[in-house]
């Protein structure tokens, strides 16, 4: 067998990155693939198996990091990976996971640490393999990450709505017509708050996006280390399906992060942390910018009305001073029971953090 | 659950027990030393799954026991453990077999080796619990192995032959084993266990080579191929079928000099054929009433006989056109439908039609399709199913009156 590259993460210990600067050299996803340019899904990629190193095998389902990425005799991955169907990433991850973790108990495989990551596009994930990744979440035996790319659509097969395109966004199943100007009326799944809240024995969920590349790094290293079944949700703009020029891909992802739209978090243990602009937001050291900025720059939202944009906001809002933890959990608290449950919602929520 | 009234030596290869055809199934899983299973409940192929739990639970067989969400993860699951290496059990039955539909498919084009049963059973709507052969058959086209297991017995030397010639590196496909829900599924017969020392002459260790997905062998497997490629692949699983022929040959070999069974053939099983005009030719469990009635049959001075179809993928089409050109009439009672098929036959009818197309002495065939939803085929519609036959040998039914329902309330 050849042997894989050597790199200074190759020890199978993931430290926390401090700083740009310590970010690992070596690359293992590299030139190879056709995403489309601006890609921040297939920045998620590189990053992903740059934070986890070498001793990592990737199972990738149906979507454009299948499609466009991995295509017979120019694959772009360093790492072994292998495909699998569009909703089977939870079981991918179980499977591969299950079968390294006996080959090793019964001596047939060196016994050491590899890390088992699978992904998934929102379509792969947040709908047809949200019951698979519900599943894996529940096998604390067994070491492996679900990483979620959620480019608000399906956009490998022309850009269909899924249960992450936000609400009134065009896609070619939700398009802008002289009778209705608006399709898509569901809003956005909280796909790492439902995972978070419903899988006690995950130990680590967390949402990020590449736009913030140490903070995702960190999180994917956090996931592999802590061990267990673990999940982690990238928002990543799309320039083909969000229609918007590919030089402003890092600008959208900032931008969906400091509209508040997207928070940045981490539940470990069960402790939520917010994480770089969305902990200064409700830290009260950055004010919220209004989504209309975020909005206003994509050909997807290109028909709101002043009211569609003020719906938007308000939901928006909603998020932050309704929920039970801005941006995570949903549910609010009758003013009568905030005592009660103990929770001031005027102090920062990571004290301890 | 199995019930051991007995449990005698034998030989020193094997021991008896009393089992039903899934718990046989069970042992094989033991014997084998499978890595990991994942099991999701429907009847009536579960018990195998209920009876591997209690394997493990009493430290018999050391195992990565997943219960899935569903059919389409435990395919899922059980792939991706073969990919990295682990020798591998899985199964279903009817409509649970068609959610995993998509898992199976891709198994099969990966050519990763799991074994699976499937217990038969009728496809809803409407609901039924017995056996219909149409869960399995559909996934003939992709590139399964489908061994069909008659006895108890059969369902535990079957499994072995499954890891064994899956697993060979000039096959590496997935195989499904049929085993008729209810009949033999829940039936329990005496069944010879072999060792675990004789299982392993028999069996190998399960070795992927350069396919294996592992840090050390940084492989990328199942990338887009597009037209550039993939009919090169699809030829190339063409070609493992066909090397199957072969490979089951040897295996059948080996398993007959170490435990003494298996009959003649590894693809047909005959039974009173020496002399005989008239055959029905079947698989699985059918058998059972089938060679009653031949019995009794050959008792009033028919020669009748009976041809059982042991593997359906490879179709051994030399073996079946070798035994069957050696009568005036087959009779192939299908266990299955196949609606709008040429003459609206049965599946089974249609491939030994087409199997014998090209012989110039070939039999009379008739096809019946029998015994669907689990309903017992009895001793009448046996003899339904001869008189029809050997009406047919002697030219007494017309070309447009070849294929019949038999047992129906009309």
């Amino acid at each position: 067998m050849k042997m894989a590259v050597e790199t200074a993460t190759g020890t199978g210990t993931l430290p926390q990155i401090k700083g740009v600067k310590e970010v690992p050299y070596d690359e293992l996803f590299v030139s190879g693939h056709r995403t489309c340019q601006g890609c921040e899904s297939a920045l998620v990629m590189r990053h992903m198996v740059k934070a986890a190193g070498p001793r990592t095998i990737v199972l990738g389902s149906t979507g454009c990091m299948y499609v466009a990425n991995t295509t017979y005799y120019s694959t772009p991955w360093v790492v072994p990976w292998m495909h699998t169907q569009l909703g089977a990433s939870g079981s991918a991850a179980l499977g591969t996971a299950a079968g390294l973790k006996v080959l090793m108990r019964k001596g047939k495989l060196k016994d050491e640490k590899i890390n088992v990551i699978a992904f998934c596009g929102d379509g792969g994930g947040a709908d047809m393999g949200i019951g698979a990744i519900s599943a894996a979440l529940t096998h604390k035996e067994y070491d492996l990450l679900v990483l979620l790319y959620d480019n608000e659509s399906y956009a490998n097969t022309d850009i269909q709505l899924s249960s992450q395109t936000p609400w009134g966004a065009v896609t070619t199943f939700s398009p802008t017509g002289s009778e209705r100007r608006i399709m898509h009326t569901r809003w956005k799944k909280n796909v790492p708050g439902m995972l978070a809240a419903g899988h006690p024995e995950s130990r680590y969920i967390a949402a990020g996006c590449a736009a913030y590349a140490v903070d995702l790094m960190n999180k994917i290293r956090k996931a592999l280390e802590v061990g267990g079944p673990t999940f982690v949700h990238t928002l990543d703009p799309c320039p083909k399906g969000w229609d918007y020029h590919p030089q402003y891909s890092q600008e959208l992802g900032h931008l969906a992060v400091e509209a508040g739209i997207w928070p940045l978090y981490e539940v470990l243990d069960g402790v939520v942390n917010l994480t770089g602009p969305t902990r200064q937001i409700a830290e009260g050291r950055k004010k919220r910018k209004p989504v209309e900025e975020y909005l206003r720059r994509q050909g997807r939202f290109a028909h709101f009305t002043k009211e569609d944009v003020e719906h938007f906001q308000a939901e928006v809002d909603k998020m932050w001073e309704e929920w039970l933890i801005p941006g995570v959990i949903p549910f609010t608290i009758p003013q009568k029971d905030v005592t009660l449950l103990n929770i001031d919602k005027k102090k920062p929520l990571h004290a301890t953090a | 659950m199995a019930v051991a009234v007995k449990t005698k030596e034998t030989s020193e290869v094997q021991t008896e027990q009393l089992m039903t055809g899934c718990e046989a199934i069970a042992e094989a899983i033991r014997l084998a030393d499978v890595d990991v299973m994942a099991a999701f409940p429907i009847r009536p192929y579960d018990t195998v799954m209920q009876a591997a739990a209690k394997l493990i639970a009493n430290g018999k067989l050391d195992c990565e026991y997943i219960v899935a969400d569903g059919e389409h993860s435990q395919f899922e699951i059980v792939k991706h453990a073969c990919a990295v290496g682990s020798r591998v059990f899985v199964g279903s039955s009817g409509v649970g077999w068609f959610y995993a539909f998509e898992a199976i498919a891709v198994t099969a084009g990966l050519r990763l080796p799991v074994v699976a049963i499937c217990g038969n059973r009728a496809l809803d709507d409407p609901g039924a619990f017995g056996t219909e052969h149409n869960d399995s058959l559909a996934v003939r086209d992709l590139g399964w192995l489908l061994p069909w297991a008659e006895t108890a017995q059969e369902c535990l030397d079957l499994a072995l032959m499954a890891w064994r010639v899956g697993e060979d590196a000039r096959v590496s496909l997935p195989v499904a084993i049929g085993l008729d829900g209810g009949f033999l599924t829940h039936s329990q017969q005496l069944v010879s266990v072999p060792t675990r020392a004789a299982t392993d002459a028999f069996l190998p260790k399960f070795d992927l080579g350069d396919r294996l997905l592992h840090p050390d062998n940084p492989i990328t497997i199942a990338p887009q191929v597009d037209q550039d490629w993939l009919m090169e692949i699809r030829r190339q699983n063409d070609a493992a079928m066909r090397r199957a022929i072969d490979v089951i040959t040897e295996a059948h070999a080996d398993f007959k000099k170490l435990f003494g069974r298996g009959g003649d053939s590894p693809f047909l099983d005959e039974y009173m054929t020496d002399d005989a005009d008239v055959v029905f030719f079947g698989q699985g469990t059918l058998a059972l009433p089938m060679k009653v009635a031949i019995r009794r049959l050959r008792a009033e001075g028919h020669k009748v006989g009976l041809v059982r179809l042991k593997w359906f993928r490879p179709f051994p089409t030399d073996e079946v056109v070798k035994s069957l050109s050696r009568f005036k009439a087959v009779g192939v009672v299908d266990r299955d439908y196949s609606f709008g098929s040429p003459h609206y036959g049965g599946v089974l009818y249609n491939e030994v039609r087409s199997a014998l197309y090209s012989r110039e002495q070939r039999p009379t065939i008739v096809g019946f399709v029998a015994g669907l939803g689990g309903r017992e085929i009895d001793q009448s519609m046996a003899r339904e199913i001869y008189e029809k036959t050997a009406a047919a040998a002697t030219g007494g039914l017309s070309a447009g009156d070849q294929c019949h329902w038999i047992g129906v309330r009309e």
